[in-house]
C-alpha cells in the first residue's frame, strides 16, 4: 500500500506529475468535483492544527469526498492509551485513506504499516511535513515558473524546522539551487542535513546570521516560525523568538520578484505590512497546499485501487 | 599461553581489543555448556592488538549485530579440524532490537512493542538513524 510519510518517498517525475495534475485542478476545478465521490478520508489529527487538517478535508470536498476523524489525541481513544497501530486498523474498517498528524516523530511510519489503506503524513513533530513541502513546491513552480536556478533564502529555526529540512531535500534535487542559510547560532541547520542532503548532491550554500546583506541576492525567502513546542526550556525560546521580523523596511534591497513564503502560522516573525506587498506569497501557499492534496489524495487512491 | 585447536566450532578473530567481552555477553556465550575462549590483547601484525574468542561448538550468530559492534570481525567456521567458510563483517544496512532510540520525541518511545530498528545511512562514518524519527544512534 503506497502512503506519503515523507517527501523523500516520491521521485522528481512523481513530484512533477503532482504539481501537473494540481495546476490542472486549478485552470479545471469542476472537472476533478466528483472524481471522489463515495470516498472518505479520515483525518486523524493528534495536535492541534488549523491549515493543514482544514486543507486535507476542503481538499477532500472539492474531489466530491466526505471526511471523518477527530481533531486533538483527547477526543479519541488514544486518551484511554489507545496505541497509533490499533487506532489504525480500526480506523481502516472505516475510510478509504488516512491523514495524520502527530505529535511523535515516526508515528505516520507506524501507521503506514500497520494500516490497510494509504497514510498521508500530516506533520510528526519536529520531524517531516511532506504536503507542506508539495506546497511549498507547488508555490515555487507557479511564482517562478520552474524550480531551477534559484537561490532560496532559509530564515530562522533551520534547526527545529521540519519543513526547512523537506523543502532543502526536494529542491536540492534541481540544477543550480543555492541555499542561504540565515539563522541565529542556536538554530543554524543541523550538520546531518549537510552532511547527507548539501554535500552529496554538491548543492553550493552559505550560512549567514543576518537577512538585510543577503537579501538582494534572493529569488525566494522562506521564513520560520521559532516554535515554542520545539523548545524544552522556555529561556531559550524566549531568548530566541523575535531574532528575525521581516519589514517593509527590510525588503528595499529585495528583488521586485522576490517570492516570499511562509509555513505559517506567523507569530511576528513577518510584520502584518508586508501582506500587501505583491511579492508576499504565504497565503498563496495556503491555496495552493490545498490543491496539491487534492493532487496527491488522487494518486494514492488511485494505486490503492479503492 | 596455547589455546587448543577446535575441532567443530567458531572463531572470531581480529575483535578491536577490549571489545570481547563485550560480544561475549552480547552474544550470551556464558548461556553455553561448550568450551568457550576468550583471549584479549592477543598480538596482531595488521592490529597490534587483538581480541579472539573460540567457541566449540557451530553455533547460529547474528553477523548484523556482531557487524555493527565491529566490522572489522572476521568469523571463521571449522568442521572438522579444517577451515570451512570465512566471513569478514561489514556494517549492517539495517538493525533491528540490537540498540535503543533515545530521541525522547520518538514514537519508539511510547508505542507498545515496537522494534528498534535503524538503517545505516553513511557507511564511511558508520552512523546509523532510526528508522522511525532519523534521530542519530548513539554508538
Amino acid at each position: 500500500m503506497r502512503s506519503l510519510i515523507d517527501i523523500k518517498d516520491l521521485t522528481t517525475g512523481e513530484i512533477e506529475e503532482l504539481i501537473a495534475v494540481a495546476e490542472d485542478i486549478i485552470a479545471h476545478p469542476q472537472a476533478y468535483a466528483h472524481r471522489c465521490a463515495g470516498k472518505k478520508l479520515a483525518t486523524l489529527f493528534f495536535e492541534p492544527s488549523t491549515r493543514t487538517r482544514l486543507s486535507f478535508e476542503a481538499a477532500m470536498y472539492e474531489l466530491g469526498g466526505n471526511v471523518i476523524g477527530f481533531s486533538s489525541a483527547q477526543n479519541s481513544s488514544t486518551a484511554k492509551g489507545e496505541s497509533v497501530s490499533d487506532t489504525v486498523r480500526t480506523v481502516s474498517c472505516y475510510a478509504d485513506i488516512i491523514a495524520m498528524r502527530h505529535p511523535k516523530e515516526g508515528a505516520p511510519m507506524v501507521a503506514s504499516r500497520r494500516a490497510t489503506v494509504p497514510v498521508i503524513n500530516a506533520g510528526d513533530g519536529g520531524h517531516n511535513h511532506p504536503t507542506q513541502t508539495l506546497a511549498d513546491l507547488l508555490t515555487i513552480h507557479r511564482e517562478k515558473g520552474g524550480f531551477r536556478n534559484l537561490t532560496i533564502g532559509l530564515c530562522g529555526d533551520l534547526k527545529f524546522g521540519r519543513t526547512v529540512h523537506s523543502l532543502m531535500s526536494a529542491m536540492a534535487r534541481y540544477e543550480g539551487t543555492r541555499f542561504v542559510l540565515i539563522s541565529p547560532e542556536e538554530l543554524c541547520i543541523p550538520e546531518y542535513v549537510k552532511s547527507e542532503v548539501l554535500e552529496p548532491q554538491h548543492v553550493p550554500y552559505t550560512e549567514v546570521r543576518e537577512l538585510e546583506p543577503v537579501m538582494h541576492e534572493l529569488d525566494i525567502l522562506y521564513m520560520t516560525r521559532v516554535q515554542r513546542e520545539r523548545f524544552f526550556n522556555e529561556a531559550d525560546y524566549v531568548r530566541l523568538k523575535d531574532t528575525y521580523i521581516l519589514t517593509e523596511d527590510k525588503l528595499r534591497t529585495a528583488k521586485s520578484d522576490l517570492c516570499i513564503m511562509h509555513p505559517l502560522p506567523r507569530v511576528n516573525e513577518i510584520s502584518v505590512s508586508v501582506d500587501d506587498d505583491p511579492r508576499a506569497c504565504y497565503f498563496k501557499q495556503v491555496l495552493y497546499g490545498k490543491y496539491i492534496r487534492m493532487a496527491l489524495m488522487l494518486k494514492l487512491l488511485e494505486e490503492a485501487n479503492v | 599461553m596455547i589455546i587448543g585447536q577446535i575441532r567443530d566450532g567458531i572463531v572470531l578473530d581480529h575483535i578491536t581489543a577490549g571489545k570481547g567481552m563485550d560480544i561475549y555477553k552480547i552474544l550470551g556465550l556464558g548461556e553455553l555448556n561448550c568450551t568457550v575462549a576468550m583471549i584479549k590483547n592477543a598480538d596482531s601484525e595488521k592490529m597490534g592488538k587483538k581480541d579472539i574468542i573460540k567457541i566449540g561448538r557451530v553455533i547460529d550468530l547474528d553477523f548484523d549485530v556482531l557487524g555493527y559492534i565491529d566490522p572489522g570481525i572476521t568469523v571463521n567456521i571449522i568442521r572438522d579440524g579444517a577451515l570451512a567458510k570465512r566471513e569478514r563483517l561489514t556494517l549492517p544496512e539495517r538493525i533491528t532490537d540490537v540498540i535503543r532510540c533515545k530521541n525522547p520525541r520518538c514514537i519508539t518511545s511510547t508505542e507498545q512493542e515496537l522494534r528498534h530498528e535503524f538503517k545505516l545511512t553513511d557507511r564511511e562514518k558508520g552512523v546509523y538513524r532510526c528508522v522511525y524519527c532519523e534521530a542519530k544512534a548513539k554508538r
